[in-house]
């Protein structure tokens, strides 16, 4: 069973991730307007109910709960995790998918999903602990002349049909179309970044290839103070975060129990 | 029967047996269909502006209409397990309301597969669960399963449809039904192996969600304890909505269909079944207790917010579990006519709440540390689409017991 959602042996693969540094984070939303603008996701005149609102790239405020002048507070960007799966889970969303409308691509470690084949039954939603999924509740609706300046590499969703962050897989394609082109069958680390990487102000966002030693992720996510979210779940995530401040980590993972024993790095 | 008095469609009524005059009859299926117009607006609403018309959102995408999925298959549950002990385990007395308990199955699945079609959505995709099926998926088992079970009941409702006096006369649906009849034991195995897998993989729908501790379920190979549990509830629960539907029925048309010795041998059954649940469902929660204080999560997490507080879990298993499976265990309140339905609601009620817990209540306890906890009522689309299958059984069931012999002790009980 590992071997099927492990990464196959004899291709060169990738196993793209991101670290996201929170100390770095100042919670601006350019990642969040940046992946709207990127993969075309509708919006609504009124987005005040947030239930239903779509975000690929979500960043939660937290704080340490602590009366001033102790207070502080902190910016978790919230991506798609990419969830890897662990032992005979596979990542939480593409096992329940009763349509085989999402899947774990074992070139990039990338999870797809498939709008035209979803027919909305959501139990993928149900299945991820992120809230990571949203439901195309309203058919998209452009203000006039938008429509020109939408992305034509990414293809607008239709109501009741479930999407998510891709890490902008369609510059993945890009990319790779380009470097074959070349004659390589190589892609350099910056010939492939998500839009939310490119828009943070603060560089609080590294994305690479997690096994590539030459990759920066690949040392940042072995860095003291590395964590990811929820765990001890076993979802196995392909986004970390770093911090240098212990509530921040503990805050991550509900159920980490002691400082740091979570973090397996995989 | 004095054809003086006899209603106007007498001709296709079953024989030695009295039905009111078809006006009143009308004008009862006219009350019975104005809340069902209520809902066939709330599905044309749900399809024409998408759903947006509920009060589902991103952290609820499951909600009533899937807690209502998952109720209803259970209760339809006694159509199968009926089956099965008549057809099966040869409980002959059960000859006499096994055509019920199967109208009664037909209402409940038919019910589900109407309000997945609202709640998916794509309703014109629907198709894509059987073109790209995931085997790894417990969903694609349910679509499966509930599909050919659906069939599988429609073929055992047949032979009472050809059954009806007029239809009956005609030489082909007369052997038609004859031969139906003769297969009814192979056609109802199927229906019960059908049914243990898409009543055990309705169970597995929650059990598998590793994502989610408060539904995540360890159990035997890849099947959560859940589906297992889900098996065992809808055997316990199916015969007491069976027969709480048969007193209703007999409420509404005045008198005894069902001897009280068939009612008897179900409700012991139910009981028996309630009790080998309850430990079962007992032992599930202290082990699912333990293993989610291994990953960190105390069970005081999963009660800390109203409306789903420990009330929930008192209330499932004490209230709705181990009361009625004392009042169906014991003979003499078991043999109380108004006990017997106490007992049957409280069973019908705690299946219910049992698959609202183990989907809305799942999506509403928070798993991030940083997640916020956000209630979620339905609002009235849902509501009347939902209701809207409550009407429409009882125009099913109207009919049936007015035009079809589906209570063969009818006569015997009420003769003319």
């Amino acid at each position: 069973m590992k071997e099927e959602h492990g990464h196959r042996p004899g291709k060169k693969t990738y196993k793209y991730g991101m670290v996201i540094d929170v100390d770095k984070c100042t919670g601006c939303g350019a990642c969040m307007v940046a992946c709207m603008a990127e993969n075309n996701i509708s919006f609504r005149k009124d987005e005040t109910n947030k239930l239903v609102s779509n975000f690929w790239m979500r960043v939660y405020k937290i704080t340490n709960g602590l009366p001033f002048p102790e207070t502080d507070v902190s910016y978790i960007p919230r991506p798609c995790m990419q969830c890897e799966g662990h032992g005979h889970h596979h990542t939480p969303c593409v096992s329940v998918c009763p349509a085989c409308a999402t899947d774990y691509n074992h070139e990039t470690g990338i999870v797809s999903q498939i709008p035209t084949r979803c027919f909305g039954c959501r139990y993928c939603m149900a299945a991820c602990p992120y809230h990571v999924r949203v439901f195309n509740w309203w058919d998209p609706k452009w203000p006039k002349g938008m429509e020109k300046y939408l992305n034509p590499d990414v293809s607008p969703r239709m109501r009741g049909v479930v999407e998510k962050c891709t890490f902008c897989y369609h510059r993945f394609q890009r990319a790779r179309n380009k470097a074959y082109a070349e004659g390589r069958r190589e892609l350099h680390e910056d010939e492939y970044q998500t839009a939310c990487t490119q828009a943070c102000p603060a560089g609080a966002i590294t994305f690479g290839d997690l096994d590539n030693p030459e990759h920066k992720v690949h040392k940042l996510k072995n860095t003291p103070g590395a964590f990811r979210l929820l765990e001890k779940l076993g979802t196995n995530p392909k986004v970390y975060y770093v911090s240098t401040r212990a509530w921040v980590r503990k805050a991550a993972d509900v159920y980490i129990g002691e400082e740091g024993k979570g973090v397996t790095h995989p | 029967m004095n054809t003086a008095s006899a209603p106007f469609d007498s001709a296709l009524i079953p024989e030695g047996v009295k039905r009111c005059k078809l006006k009143w009859f009308l004008v009862w299926l006219g009350i019975l269909n104005v809340p069902f117009m209520v809902g066939v607006a709330a599905y044309i609403v749900c399809w024409a502006l998408a759903l947006n018309q509920t009060y589902l959102n991103n952290n609820y995408p499951f909600g009533l209409w899937i807690a209502a999925d998952l109720g209803v298959i259970a209760l339809g549950g006694g159509a199968f397990f009926t089956g099965f002990l008549r057809y099966i385990i040869k409980i002959d007395e059960l000859k006499n309301i096994v055509n019920f308990a199967v109208v009664v199955g037909v209402i409940c699945y038919a019910s589900a597969l109407g309000i997945l079609a609202v709640d998916i959505g794509q309703p014109l995709r629907g198709w894509h669960i059987f073109w790209h099926a995931n085997v790894h998926s417990m969903l694609t088992e349910v679509a499966f399963c509930i599909s050919c079970y659906f069939m599988v009941l429609c073929i055992e409702y047949l032979p009472l449809v050809l059954e009806n006096r007029q239809i009956n006369k005609l030489g082909f649906f007369h052997g038609m039904a004859h031969h139906l009849h003769g297969a009814m034991p192979a056609i109802a195995a199927t229906g019960v192996f059908l049914s243990f897998f898409h009543q055990g993989s309705l169970g597995g729908v929650p059990g598998v969600l590793y994502g989610r501790p408060f539904a995540f379920r360890e159990g035997f190979l890849v099947w959560p304890w859940t589906f297992f549990l889900f098996i065992l509830s809808a055997m316990a629960c199916g015969p007491c909505f069976t027969i709480l539907i048969t007193r209703i029925t007999e409420g509404f048309a005045r008198k005894k269909l069902v001897k009280r010795n068939v009612i008897d041998i179900l409700a012991r059954i139910s009981g028996w079944l309630l009790a080998g649940y309850l430990v079962l469902k007992i032992l599930d929660t202290v082990g699912w207790i333990s293993w989610a204080g291994k990953v960190g999560a105390p069970l005081g997490s999963f009660y800390a917010n109203q409306p789903y507080g420990y009330w929930v879990l008192i209330t499932e298993i004490g209230i709705f579990g181990i009361i009625p499976c004392i009042l169906l265990l014991v003979k003499a309140t078991r043999q109380n006519e108004s006990l017997l339905v106490v007992a049957c609601l409280l069973n019908c009620a705690g299946i219910f709440m049992n698959r609202w817990i183990m989907t809305v209540q799942s999506l509403a306890v928070p798993v991030m540390s940083f997640d916020k906890f956000f209630s979620y009522h339905p609002n009235w689309a849902e509501w009347a689409s939902t209701l809207m299958w409550v009407w429409l059984g009882a125009i099913v069931i109207s009919l049936s017991y007015r035009y079809l012999p589906i209570f063969p002790q009818e006569r015997e009980l009420n003769p003319v």
